[in-house]
Formats: C-alpha cells, sequence, structure tokens
C-alpha cells in the first residue's frame, strides 16, 4: 500500500539521517501499525547494532505521514498538532508539531529538558511526563513493559506516561506535557511536595 | 545568537564557537579576568553519576569546563561494569555520556587514580569546585562464620567478573555444584540468578565475557534460591526483572505457598508499584498454570525459587575441607509495627548448596583521608551534594545517597549537585575571583609522578578494538580484561 510504502521509506531515511536503529517491538509506531497478534508475538530482542548517534540533536522524530502521498515535507494543516510544554520551572512551551512525531524526540528537537537516556526502548523512566487530563484518554493503553518501567519513575501520578511512548494523532490536538518537579534541590526553601 | 558585552561573550548552542570566539576576543576581557569568566570543575569518577553532573553543569553555563578523573582506563563506571550483559538498552545512555565527554568544555582523563596519584586537596587547588562521584566499590560483608570459604562470593565481584571489570577477572567461580543460594533479593541479585540459569544460546550474543561465557557453558548449576530476611511484600527488586525470571526459557519457579500468607489481603492497600510486583509474585507462586505453561514447566530443566524470612548465620563446610557444603539460614518472622522488621525465632534450616553469592549492598569507602566520611553510613556526608565542612567539595551519586537506585535514580541525584554547584557559584559562596590551573597543574604532576592518562578518544580506540573482536562472534564486543590492555600503546 502506497500509505505503508511511505512509512517504511520515511522512516529508512530518519534511520539513515540519525544512525539510530531502534528496537522495533518497542516502538510505538510498529504497534499502531500492525496488529495486536503480531506485537505479541516479537520476542524481545536485544539491539546488537549499535546505537551510536552521531548527533543527538540531529535524532529527528520519527515522521510518519499518514497521507497517500507521502511526502515528508508536506505541511497540510490537518498534520499540525499543537502541544504545549510545561517544563520544571512551571514555564509553558507551545510547540508546533506534526501527526506522527514522538513526544520525547519532540521535546529534544525544542531543547527542553527531557531525558531519553534509553533511547526510547523501555529501559529507564526518565522521559516521565505527566499528560493533561483532557488528552490522557486519548493516548493508546500502555504497553505492559511501559507500565513496569513507569512503576520505577519518582512522583507517579495517575497521569503519568512515559514520553517516548506518545506519537501524536490529530486527537491530541492541545495535548499538554508537564515535566514532573523530581529533585529536592528544585524547591530552594525547602518545601517537599506531596505524591499526588 | 551572539551576545557580545564588553566584559563577556556569550554563544547560544554552539559547541565550538565558544572556545575560538573567547580565544579571539582575549584581548579585550584582559588575560586575568577572562580565566577568573572560566569556572573549573573536577568531577572524581565516570559512572552516571559523574557524566551526568558534568551535563548539567556544562548546560547551565556557557564558561563552565569540567574535567572528569577515572581510576580505569575505560569510562561509565557501573553501567559498563554493572548492567548486566542482557540488559543492552540500559546501556544506551553510552550515547549521552559520549556526547558530554566529546564537548569542548569537557575533558575525560582515564588511568588517573584520585587518592593515590593525586590527592584531593592538590585537586582542590588546581579547581574551584571538585565533585566526589565515585560510587560504592566495596560491599556489605553478612558478618557470618564461613564467609571466606572458596565459593562464597559478594554480588559485586561477580557482576564484575562477568562484565569483565579487571580486578575481578582470577574470580573463576566455581560453578559444579548443583544448588546457588543467593542472599539479598534486590536486581542484583535476580541479574545474578539469571546469568547463573539462562540458556548459553542467549548469553552468547551479549557482551559477556568469553571466560564467563565458558565457565557458564560447563556449568553444573540447575537451581537457584533467591533469599530474603523479610517477606514479599518487602522485596527490594523490581518488576521488570521478575518479569524475566517468571518468562526465562527452561526454567521454572519453585516457590514455598505458605511465604505468601496473608499476601493477597493485603493487595489492595499497596500503592501500584508494589502492588502489581507483589501481584506478579503471587500469580507466580500460587496460581495453578494452564496447560501449555504446565508443559514448559515439566520440560525445564533449571529451576529459580524465592525463600523469605530467612537470614544467613553460618557458612557451612565439608568436614575437613575448607570447600562451602551449605548454608545455616536462621528462620524469622516479620514484625509490623512502624514499617516491618525481622525478628529472629530461634529455628534454623540447613540448605546444602556449592555457591553463595551475597547480594546485600555495595558499599562506598573513603577516597583520602582529607575528605568527611559517615562510615556508619559508608557515604560522604552532605546536604544537598556540599560536602559538610568542605568548602568547594560536593558529591553526586551513590557516594551522596548511599548504593542504592537505577540510572534515573543517579541522574535526579547529579542534577540536584550540579544546582548546589551553580547556586554556590552565583551567590559567591564558591570564590570564583581567583583564577585556577585546572588541569594544566594537575597534568603536569601527574606527568611528573610518571602516571599517563587516557584520554577519551583513547577509549574510542579501545571501543572500537571491543566491538570488532566482539563481531566475529556475533556479539557487540568483546571486552578486553586488563588494564595493561586497555592502555594506549598496546593496541
Amino acid at each position: 500500500m502506497a500509505a505503508s510504502a511511505a512509512v517504511r521509506s520515511s522512516m529508512g531515511l530518519t534511520l539513515r539521517l540519525s544512525r539510530v536503529i531502534p528496537d522495533c517491538s518497542t516502538c510505538p509506531l510498529f504497534r499502531l501499525k500492525c496488529n495486536a497478534k503480531n506485537v505479541a508475538n516479537l520476542q524481545r530482542r536485544g539491539s546488537f547494532d549499535s546505537l551510536r548517534t552521531i548527533n543527538r540533536h540531529l535524532q529527528t522524530s520519527i515522521g510518519l505521514y499518514h497521507s497517500e502521498e507521502g511526502s515528508s515535507n508536506a505541511e497540510h494543516p490537518e498534520d499540525v498538532v499543537n502541544v504545549v510544554y510545561i517544563d520544571r520551572s512551571g514555564q509553558r512551551i507551545p510547540v508546533k508539531a506534526k501527526v506522527g512525531d514522538n513526544v520525547l524526540y519532540l521535546a529534544h528537537k525544542h531543547g527542553i529538558d527531557l531525558e531519553g537516556a534509553c533511547e526510547a526502548s523501555l529501559a529507564c523512566s526518565t522521559c516521565h511526563v505527566y499528560v493533561s487530563a483532557a488528552h490522557f484518554d486519548k493516548l493508546q493503553e500502555p504497553e505492559e513493559r511501559e507500565d513496569d518501567m513507569l512503576d520505577m519513575a519518582p512522583m507517579l501520578q495517575e497521569n503519568s506516561r512515559l514520553g517516548c511512548q506518545i506519537i501524536l494523532t490529530p486527537e491530541l490536538d492541545g495535548i499538554e506535557l508537564t515535566l514532573p518537579k523530581v529533585t529536592r534541590n528544585f524547591y530552594v526553601d525547602g518545601h517537599v511536595p506531596k505524591p499526588h | 545568537v551572539l551576545i557580545y558585552t564588553p566584559a563577556l561573550l556569550f554563544c547560544c548552542n554552539s559547541n565550538e564557537l565558544d572556545v575560538n570566539l573567547s580565544r579571539v576576543f582575549a584581548g579585550g576581557c584582559g588575560k586575568a579576568s577572562l580565566s577568573s569568566c572560566s569556572p573549573k570543575v573536577c568531577i572524581v569518577g565516570s559512572g552516571p553519576a559523574g557524566f551526568y553532573t558534568a551535563q548539567h553543569l556544562i548546560k547551565a553555563r556557557q564558561d563552565v569546563e569540567v574535567d572528569i578523573y577515572e581510576r580505569l582506563p575505560v569510562p561509565f563506571g557501573l553501567v559498563r561494569f554493572g548492567v548486566a550483559p542482557d540488559h543492552p538498552e540500559v546501556k544506551n545512555v553510552i550515547n549521552t555520556f559520549t556526547q558530554t565527554a566529546k564537548h569542548s568544555r569537557c575533558s575525560f582523563y582515564g588511568n588517573v587514580n584520585v587518592g593515590k596519584n593525586v590527592s584531593i586537596t592538590e585537586l582542590q587547588q588546581a579547581y574551584h569546585a571538585v565533585v566526589l562521584s565515585y560510587g560504592a566499590e566495596g560491599n556489605r560483608s553478612m558478618g557470618v562464620p564461613g564467609e571466606d570459604l572458596a565459593g562464597v562470593y559478594s554480588a559485586k565481584d561477580f557482576v564484575g567478573w562477568y562484565n569483565g571489570l579487571p580486578s575481578c577477572r582470577e574470580l573463576s567461580p566455581d560453578l559444579s555444584c548443583e544448588t546457588a543460594v543467593i542472599l539479598g533479593q534486590g536486581n542484583v541479585a535476580l541479574d545474578v540468578a539469571r546469568i547463573l540459569l539462562s540458556p548459553i544460546d542467549i548469553l552468547k550474543k551479549t557482551d559477556i565475557t568469553q571466560p564467563t561465557l565458558e565457565a557458564l557453558a560447563e556449568s553444573q548449576v540447575r537451581r537457584v534460591l533467591i533469599v530474603g530476611r523479610r517477606g514479599p511484600i518487602q522485596i527490594a527488586c523490581t518488576i521488570k526483572e521478575l518479569r524475566e525470571m517468571v518468562n526465562l526459557p527452561d526454567t521454572r519457579p519453585d516457590m514455598v505457598a505458605a511465604d505468601f500468607d496473608g499476601v493477597k489481603e493485603a493487595l489492595k492497600d499497596l500503592p501500584r508499584p508494589r502492588k502489581r510486583l507483589t501481584e506478579l509474585m503471587l500469580k507466580t507462586a500460587l496460581e495453578v498454570p494452564g496447560e501449555k505453561e504446565q508443559e514448559r514447566r515439566s520440560k525445564a530443566s533449571r529451576t529459580w525459587g524465592f525463600r523469605f524470612f530467612r537470614s544467613p548465620v553460618e557458612v557451612l563446610a565439608e568436614p575437613g575441607h575448607s570447600r562451602i557444603a551449605g548454608i545455616r539460614l536462621a528462620i524469622n518472622k516479620l514484625e509490623v509495627s512502624d514499617g516491618a522488621q525481622a525478628v529472629l525465632t530461634g529455628e534454623v534450616e540447613d540448605v546444602p548448596c556449592g555457591l553463595v553469592v551475597s547480594s546485600i549492598g555495595y558499599k562506598s569507602l573513603p577516597i583520602d583521608p582529607s575528605v568527611p566520611f559517615d562510615s556508619r553510613k559508608a557515604i560522604v556526608p552532605n546536604t544537598m551534594g556540599r560536602v559538610k565542612q568542605a568548602a568547594g567539595l560536593y558529591c553526586s551519586g551513590w557516594l551522596k545517597t548511599g548504593p542504592t537506585g537505577v540510572i534515573a535514580t543517579t541522574m535526579n541525584n547529579s542534577f540536584d549537585t550540579a544546582r548546589s554547584i551553580l547556586e554556590d557559584m552565583d551567590s559567591g559562596t564558591l570564590d570564583m575571583s581567583a583564577a585556577k590551573p585546572g588541569s594544566q597543574s594537575i597534568s603536569a604532576l601527574l606527568e611528573k609522578r610518571g602516571v599517563k592518562p587516557v584520554t577519551f578518544s583513547d577509549w574510542e580506540k579501545i571501543d572500537n578494538v571491543e566491538m570488532k573482536r566482539g563481531e566475529s562472534r556475533g556479539k557487540p564486543r568483546e571486552k578486553l580484561l586488563t588494564v595493561e590492555e586497555m592502555l594506549p600503546g598496546h593496541q
């Protein structure tokens, strides 16, 4: 199909550009595209190929376009997803994103302080974010492995998700992603935030 | 974006540029004031704590220069030597650390033993701030008779052995016994159990060392017991590692149902992470498996299980020998008052085994008599990373908070320390008025003492050698196992 061919070629281009060879079974794009049965049959492979990235800032989001034309340079308004990141100091940072953008890599692209230590392979919880209530239920259910890693995140809340597992869809327009204030030192006056 | 002011030049989002431009405009700044413009920070230890502290400092101020000193020729600490070989994704963080190391304002000096080749006092003279991030290289001892018998190992050494830590190369654990007992039920204990029981076909594709692979291929170990002082609800491991044991091919779980009395009833009051973990344990221990799982278990050649409410009291030797024959465990009961405490009942139980691995915690060691050290908690006493009664001295990572937590925990911890340092720079608590020589003077000292630091590009050569060696074996890398082989000139 034209759409999936476009998906594959755009993913391939991104992979060549950024020299990242992700573990496909953890990528939510893969889950969106495949049916549940395929996903369940995937073995969890270690990524033995080199996961070197030349330059982190070159790591583009895995752009995915559902349009039949499949041009990765399309600027159709229906592809735009408005996102607001709220950083750890409470500052609101609005970002114009595209359908298919990955929340973690989008944050990196815009210089937002969201770490992704394991590079989206569900082996850490450093990309932990709080999702705005209005959009939380519109996200795909987390798979078991994401829940396992979320369990390790400090200040876990009902609306917690791992940023690397959120792929933007049109329904998520207006989504707000808050970075948890996890460190003790953040509150100079000694205030300790209570878990929600 | 470039903003030029008469006093200082600021560059945004430009690594190379700021160094070059500050050289060009050095005349305008005045040499002395230019040096005092660049705070110099020294970090001791190149594991996650060291690198995350460096990352935060470099990102926060365009003038900070950071030098990272590391005792081994190779960087990354426990990411290289602690994370299990079959957890390669956890090691992806190395890419982040590599970026930091290659930043123009960061330098790596491997093969430098702080405390032996150079003192903390000398570092403090050369840098505006010194951060201790050297982690925990010791381990808590069980403190029981027989602990020194052949066949008893600390998890720290066992993990070091299968991960190629040079000091653990000669460990050669005897794997000719059927039963292994691991004391402790944290993630390290589960890592050890998993490495002991994993099918060789899985392990041979990882970066586990070749000598370990060969030893495991000959291993007779078929049963691993993972022993804890308290009950299922107090277990220290996390769900990811438990799930890996439950799903480990060719193994089946072997639990004691009575250990789980009352646990199901306690579930509803548990917070989510503890609840999910306990549910999985209950399912594994008590639920009658479906037909397929039943069949899988019956065919399994290896078993693993938790044993609760047990503390080691003595390691038993074979009569007339100095080899281990078994371990004597005291039976505890749980007293729940303010938290849950294990209390001896007076009963004991002997478990025959040929291998004991003690996984009850790593422990930091003092590096230098001039640095305050709390030997009870085995940490450097500090407030928010500022070492108590030691101006200009900071700490981050396990040395600061004790040896628990994953990379993400250490990351937050290190960012906290970096923030303390930045606050102190801004407030004047850290004296930035005088220029400091930084690595210039330390390098001169080291040269005088016959110490040759290993640079980051030297490490990259080692990295390439290891990856090349691994290629022919279908492994991501074949690690060099001695310091000698790692030193430049040997390749």
